[in-house]
């Protein structure tokens, strides 16, 4: 079936390697039922894995979790992945990220390392990650530059510290960064959990945006800026469509489109139970809404259905219960009040409620 | 328009590689791919920053008839835009 030219191959591979983690962002998209998710795959799983992905066109990994670097076993991977010719990513919180393990990372042949910081400063950046972290985050960005590496600095998005954006360019400027995500937290996991005091109000966001758009044209680094879907007319395209460009592997070895699937009622696909490309082009989950035949109207007479293909199905299922609905994010589905409802709670400017952090492992 | 006397390289951060699983070249980069046509392959494989915008067009125009000159600056233009090639500063 890999040679189906219905099914192309994917470009990018995301390693969740653990959803153990040092920080209790209360943004997390992690799943909420992180004890499923103990019996983490070995090295040896996690190399069979990369070869078996290199082998179906995978061109791209992204190590990332929870925090990569609690796994001893990360620069064996790194080296792996580098060896089968994949460009490797990571994505990391930069706790553990010291002196040591970034010369042995270098060593193994990562190319690109995405910092996260919570915010611009110590004391807001701390109590958002749960964790005294910043000033490590801070030392462990020189150090990228430091070693000749390209350095992204990812700040998620949310009421706490959208009016900051400013204040973190500035501070990725002065890090040598190339590139800086900003992006606005998408309602997964425990995200989802604490939506209502995380989503920003719609004067935070026009303020962003003009921040964002200022500094574009300002500065000389990448400035990614991903929107609030919640406040967007149409859905996002999510992953390039369901099981397009991108899989997902998570701890255990499971295999999905995007990590949110792990939350929708589909049968589980495993590395330890079949091969990547089996996966791939023949499981249900895989299959489940790949294309456009299995959208609904008002989907599926849309003339953007090849364009955001029904939006995200993790999100349709979280707001609605059933995942073959249309996005409600789109103005167009029958169920976008739902949308809108939590809009209009979150303005003009709620107070702020309480977070639930994530637990730092199970 | 880009300057025939300036020397192409690629960023740091992109890697150029052929593709044995889909028998094309394409371009890594940090959060994506650029998949590429022969020609383009042709292009950024003479980015090394030693030769000049106008040896590339040169040695297009030789390789493959039809590639106008203005077609390989107008997609180095595009690609320095994106960041993926620069130029060497000497």
């Amino acid at each position: 079936m890999t040679d189906d030219p219905m099914v192309d191959a994917p470009f990018g591979l995301l390693a969740e390697l653990t959803y153990r983690c040092p920080l209790a962002c209360a943004y997390c998209s992690n799943p909420l039922n992180l004890d499923d998710y103990t019996e983490e795959l070995g090295p040896a799983d996690w190399i069979r894995v990369l070869t078996q992905a290199r082998d179906l066109g995978v061109l791209q990994c992204h190590l990332s979790g929870g925090e990569p670097l609690l796994r001893r076993d990360l620069p064996e991977i790194v080296a792996a992945a580098h060896g089968l010719g994949l460009y490797t990513n990571l994505v990391t919180s930069a706790v553990g990220f010291g002196r040591r393990k970034a010369e042995q990372l270098r060593a193994a042949g990562l190319d690109h390392v995405q910092v996260s910081i919570q915010a611009d400063a110590p004391a807001l950046s701390d109590r958002i990650a749960g964790l005294r972290s910043f000033d490590r985050k801070i030392d462990a960005m020189r150090l990228v530059k430091e070693l000749g590496w390209p350095l992204t600095v990812n700040v998620v998005l949310h009421r706490q510290n959208i009016d900051r954006i400013a204040e973190v360019l500035e501070l990725a400027q002065e890090a040598g960064a190339d590139r800086v995500e900003l992006a606005n937290t998408q309602y997964y996991g425990w995200a989802w959990r604490n939506r209502d005091a995380l989503l920003p109000s719609r004067e935070q966001l026009a303020q962003a945006e003009l921040v964002v758009r200022e500094a574009r044209e300002r500065l000389p680094m990448d400035v990614l800026y991903v929107i609030p879907d919640y406040y967007s007319r149409y859905p996002k395209p999510c992953m390039g469509g369901w099981a397009s460009r991108q899989l997902t592997v998570t701890p255990n070895g499971d295999v999905l489109p995007c990590p949110a699937a792990q939350s929708l009622p589909l049968p589980r696909a495993s590395v330890r139970e079949a091969s990547l490309a089996q996966i791939w082009a023949d499981s249900p989950v895989m299959n489940a809404f790949r294309g456009t035949s299995w959208m609904p109207d008002p989907c599926h007479s849309c003339e953007r259905r090849e364009i955001d293909f029904g939006g995200c199905r993790c999100q349709a299922f979280q707001l609605t219960g059933d995942a073959a609905r249309t996005d409600p994010v789109c103005h167009l589905s029958p169920d976008h009040a739902l949308v809108t409802d939590a809009v209009r709670a979150a303005n003009p400017g709620a107070p702020a409620g309480n977070l639930v952090p994530r637990p730092h492992r199970a | 328009m880009i300057p025939g006397s300036d020397r192409p390289r690629l960023a740091r951060h992109v890697r150029l590689v052929w593709s044995p699983a889909r028998q094309q070249h394409v371009l890594q980069l940090p959060e994506t791919v650029v998949v590429l046509n022969p020609t383009g392959a042709a292009v950024l494989g003479l980015c090394d920053g030693r030769t000049t915008v106008g040896a590339i067009v040169d040695e297009l125009a030789t390789r493959y008839r039809d590639v106008p000159g203005d077609e390989v600056r107008l997609f180095l233009k595009s690609l320095v835009a994106r960041r993926c090639v620069e130029m060497a500063d000497d």
